[in-house]
């Protein structure tokens, strides 16, 4: 049973979240780099993420006349909604102190919380771009989070538990299982993923085309620390779900006791895992074009289906088997 | 089939109604026919040209003494006509073609702008090229006008340009640019969308207005080729070309045969590179990067060829008047032949990618569709209109050297959207490397390899049009020499004119976020519009 006043679980709850804050912009990095070596260039250092952040937190942070306090406060609400999100899931060990509140609807909630004032925030201004950018937002995540719950629901029926923890040590315990429900729920998360995290192709985030924008429409009027902390939260959204579909599905390597060891086993276990994720992601977004905006909805509810059948093929092949 | 075999059709159909031609000219702007008519005729004889189903291609007005002269353009099959009139200075009024051939909007209101005309019957009385730096009576190209301007010392805001509203529920306005987040021009769209879908958007451009037409006035041939080349920096080879075509039919001579061979080639290069860099741009602008990537470095490859040869990436300053300032010698050649190749290569397996990639498709197909009847309607030429079932290619045509000696297939296609204006350009890169590959044999065949420039004869006063088919379509220039040989009139008429108002029509019924798509697979040039 987890120790909740073990000071050394705390610590590692802490460290966790700092290692999460500190290798997001690494990850974008290596996605982007993969994506350049498969397009035929060299692309940007693996520090670029990082120098970027450095360069925006030392400028000034400009601010529209018509800018509200929720202008103001929304790249702090939106990086702390996320971080902690982040916490919550565990990325290197299960029964740290955090698994008592690592419950798959609080993360849900966490990351509901940072969307809703990303999506205020693009209002805030009243341009039109921020107006687009949070409507498209809203549309993709009322389609995205049904399907999302849905697919996690798959997972906490199979481990009679909402915490993600459980479900972790219950992959773990039952072995290597090939479970059609779980393969179904896989896939219905990487499409939400790919849609919650803007990529291709529901989202580009390298563009520059205003009119084509969903996120970065949002965050066109920051500037400075708030634009940093707004690019940072979405680069720790990317890695919070890349940890997420690895460690659920495939949490081999995660440390459940918390001996030097196997936490270091768990690190690299974890960096591997990503390094893969980073890799698919990459060759995907490289093959394919973005979708158009109304083809998203066809792909949400193909996430949907998806996860809607993982329930039911659990339902149905593996209750009471 | 002969030239202008039809004009005599057109003649008697004025006659019907009653229209005096007052003289026929075929030498004055060869190879148009230049017919003066009467002004009270102007809307008329435009109606005939209609009804006979020929098109429209451009105004320009001239002040010469208590007059201005007013042109306008005429094609039918290849064959240029230029009607004429004039009106008194002091009250400058005549009926406008915008009624009869909708492409002649913009074009006209340029012209009210630039030299007061009024235009009776013209459905839209507002400003175009003249933003607030010019007072309401001010018109710049009159000759009494300073070059420089009478500028307020703080230029008012642009606000008041009215914008037809559209009402509803849940109607809103998107007002994009002038100033634009990638690294392009400056022009300004407003949008009007209910949800994604775009009712309308109308284009407000003219803010990179440099006064080409005013400063281009008391310059020798030199310096006009030039300005022509600044025109627009993509199409700096085909507008000096242009340029340079006026100006030596003017002078009554012709270029040597190896210097019209070697601007040829120039040319397709020209259209190569910028075909190439729209292609990738078109993908990226659908978030297919890689396709963007590989298309910029073939075209970066390819230009550093062309500053390798010409001593400037675009060629700009290689075609002057008599002639061009390089000669391909057989070391040149041979490396081109190789160029050709190589690209022929590089771009079968990319284009394979383009032609059968499921997403790209999806986005590609159907998107941005132009009607062959509305493509008619403005005129517009290019891969726009060859997209849209419009076979206006003056190469083809034969109407200028090399090309008289040179025969290729037009691109053409009935579909109008995207992805068939992304396959016009594919097949045109094709036929570039075809001709080019075509011209450099042509040019080893020659017994003088060295006559590349003849001299311009000094002070020849007299008019001339140049007509070239750039990368983005018909390019009409019109100069008008003094009699010490400098610049009196110079006009050039991009493809921009007619494209840009067919993007409006495009995007109708198209969602917000496919807009620059749209656009990117039009690509008129601003600066090439605004002049």
């Amino acid at each position: 049973m987890v120790d909740f006043l073990n000071p050394t679980g705390w610590a590692l709850a802490l460290l966790q979240t700092l290692l999460f804050a500190a290798g997001a912009p690494l990850l974008v990095a290596w996605v982007k780099r993969i994506k350049s070596r498969l397009q035929n260039r060299r692309g940007p250092s693996l520090l670029q993420p990082y120098r970027d952040l450095h360069k925006l937190f030392g400028k000034e942070a400009v601010m529209a006349h018509t800018a509200s306090p929720v202008f103001r406060a929304a790249p702090y609400i939106v990086f702390g909604a996320t971080l902690i999100a982040a916490s919550v899931i565990p990325m290197l060990a299960v029964e740290l102190p955090t698994a008592a509140i690592a419950d798959v609807i609080v993360l849900v909630g966490f990351l509901a919380l940072a969307r809703f004032f990303l999506a205020l925030a693009g209002m805030d201004v009243g341009t039109s771009f921020g107006g687009m950018g949070s409507s498209r937002e809203m549309l993709i995540s009322a389609l995205a989070e049904p399907a999302m719950l849905m697919a996690v629901f798959t997972l906490t029926m199979s481990a009679h538990s909402t915490n993600l923890s459980s479900v972790i040590e219950h992959v773990l315990n039952s072995g290597l299982l090939l479970r059609p429900s779980f393969l179904f729920a896989l896939l219905g998360l990487l499409l939400v993923a790919v849609a919650e995290t803007g990529r291709i192709p529901v989202d580009n985030p390298a563009t520059h085309l205003e009119l084509t924008m969903v996120h970065e429409a949002m965050i066109l009027e920051y500037s400075g620390r708030h634009l940093a902390l707004m690019e940072w939260a979405a680069q720790i959204k990317l890695m919070l779900y890349g940890v997420l579909l690895a460690n659920i599905f495939l949490p081999w390597g995660i440390a459940s006791t918390l001996s030097a060891g196997s936490l270091l086993t768990g690190l690299i276990a974890i960096v591997v895992k990503l390094a893969l994720l980073g890799v698919i992601l990459a060759v995907s977004e490289t093959v394919v074009a973005k979708m158009r905006l109304f083809r998203v909805p066809a792909f949400l509810n193909l996430a949907f289906m998806l996860s809607l059948l993982g329930m039911l093929s659990h339902v149905i092949l593996e209750v009471g088997a | 089939m002969s030239r202008f075999d039809w004009l005599s059709e057109y003649l008697a159909e004025l006659e019907d109604e009653h229209i005096m031609v007052h003289s026929g000219n075929a030498r004055v702007l060869a190879p148009a026919h230049l017919m003066i008519i009467d002004p009270e005729d102007w809307a008329k004889a435009a109606t005939v040209a209609r009804n006979m189903g020929l098109r429209w291609a451009g105004i320009w007005g001239d002040e010469e003494d208590d007059d201005i002269v007013i042109s306008a353009v005429l094609v039918n099959q290849g064959d240029y006509v230029v009607l004429r009139t004039a009106v008194l200075a002091d009250d400058p009024e005549i009926a406008s073609h915008t009624p009869i051939y909708p492409g002649a909007d913009r074009l006209e209101r340029h012209l009210s702008d630039m030299l007061g005309v009024r235009f009776t019957g013209h459905p839209d009385g507002r400003r175009w090229t003249r933003h607030r730096a010019w007072g309401e009576d001010e018109h710049p190209l009159h000759h009494g006008f300073p070059v420089e301007g009478r500028p307020p010392a703080r230029t008012p805001a642009d606000a008041d340009y009215p914008f037809p509203p559209i009402q509803g529920s849940g109607v809103y306005e998107i007002p994009v640019g002038p100033v634009h987040a990638g690294i392009i021009e400056p022009g300004h769209f407003r949008f009007q969308a209910a949800g994604e879908p775009i009712l309308r958007m109308e284009e407000r451009l003219g803010y990179v207005h440099k006064g080409i037409e005013k400063i281009a006035v008391g310059r020798d041939a030199e310096g006009l080729a030039r300005l022509a080349g600044r025109i627009s920096g993509d199409s700096t080879v085909a507008h000096a070309w242009a340029a340079c075509q006026a100006l030596e039919r003017a002078s009554g001579i012709k270029p040597p045969m190896r210097a019209s061979i070697i601007r040829g080639i120039l040319s397709e290069r020209e259209r190569v590179a910028n075909h190439l860099g729209d292609i990738g741009a078109i993908c990226n602008d659908v978030g297919f990067a890689f396709a963007q990537m590989q298309c910029q470095a073939l075209r970066e490859t390819w230009q550093r060829r062309s500053a390798e040869l010409t001593g400037h990436r675009l060629m700009m300053d290689t075609v002057v008047p008599g002639g061009v300032t390089i000669n391909l010698d057989a070391d040149a050649i041979a490396t081109l032949r190789a160029d050709h190749a190589r690209l022929r290569e590089q771009i079968r397996p990319l284009f394979d990618i383009l032609d059968d990639l499921p997403s790209l498709e999806d986005r590609l197909l159907t998107t941005g569709y132009l009607s062959p009847e509305s493509a008619r309607e403005l005129g517009a030429s290019g891969y726009v209109g060859k997209a849209s079932g419009q076979a206006i290619d003056l190469r083809a045509d034969g109407l200028y050297a090399p090309y008289t000696r040179l025969q290729f297939n037009i691109a053409l296609s009935e579909a109008g959207d995207v992805a068939a204006r992304m396959a016009i350009r594919q097949e045109e890169v094709h036929n570039s490397l075809n001709l080019m590959d075509e011209m450099l044999g042509m040019l080893e065949r020659q017994t003088d390899q060295e006559d590349i420039r003849c001299e311009l004869p000094e002070a020849p006063g007299g008019e001339g049009l140049g007509l070239i088919d750039g990368w983005r379509g018909e390019i009409i220039t019109y100069v008008r020499l003094d009699a010490q040989g400098r610049v009196a009139r110079f006009f050039a008429r991009d493809p921009s004119w007619f494209t840009w108002p067919a993007l409006e029509r495009i995007v109708m019924g198209n969602i917000v976020p496919d807009f620059p798509v749209c656009n990117k697979s039009v690509n008129g040039s601003y600066s090439g519009h605004d002049l």
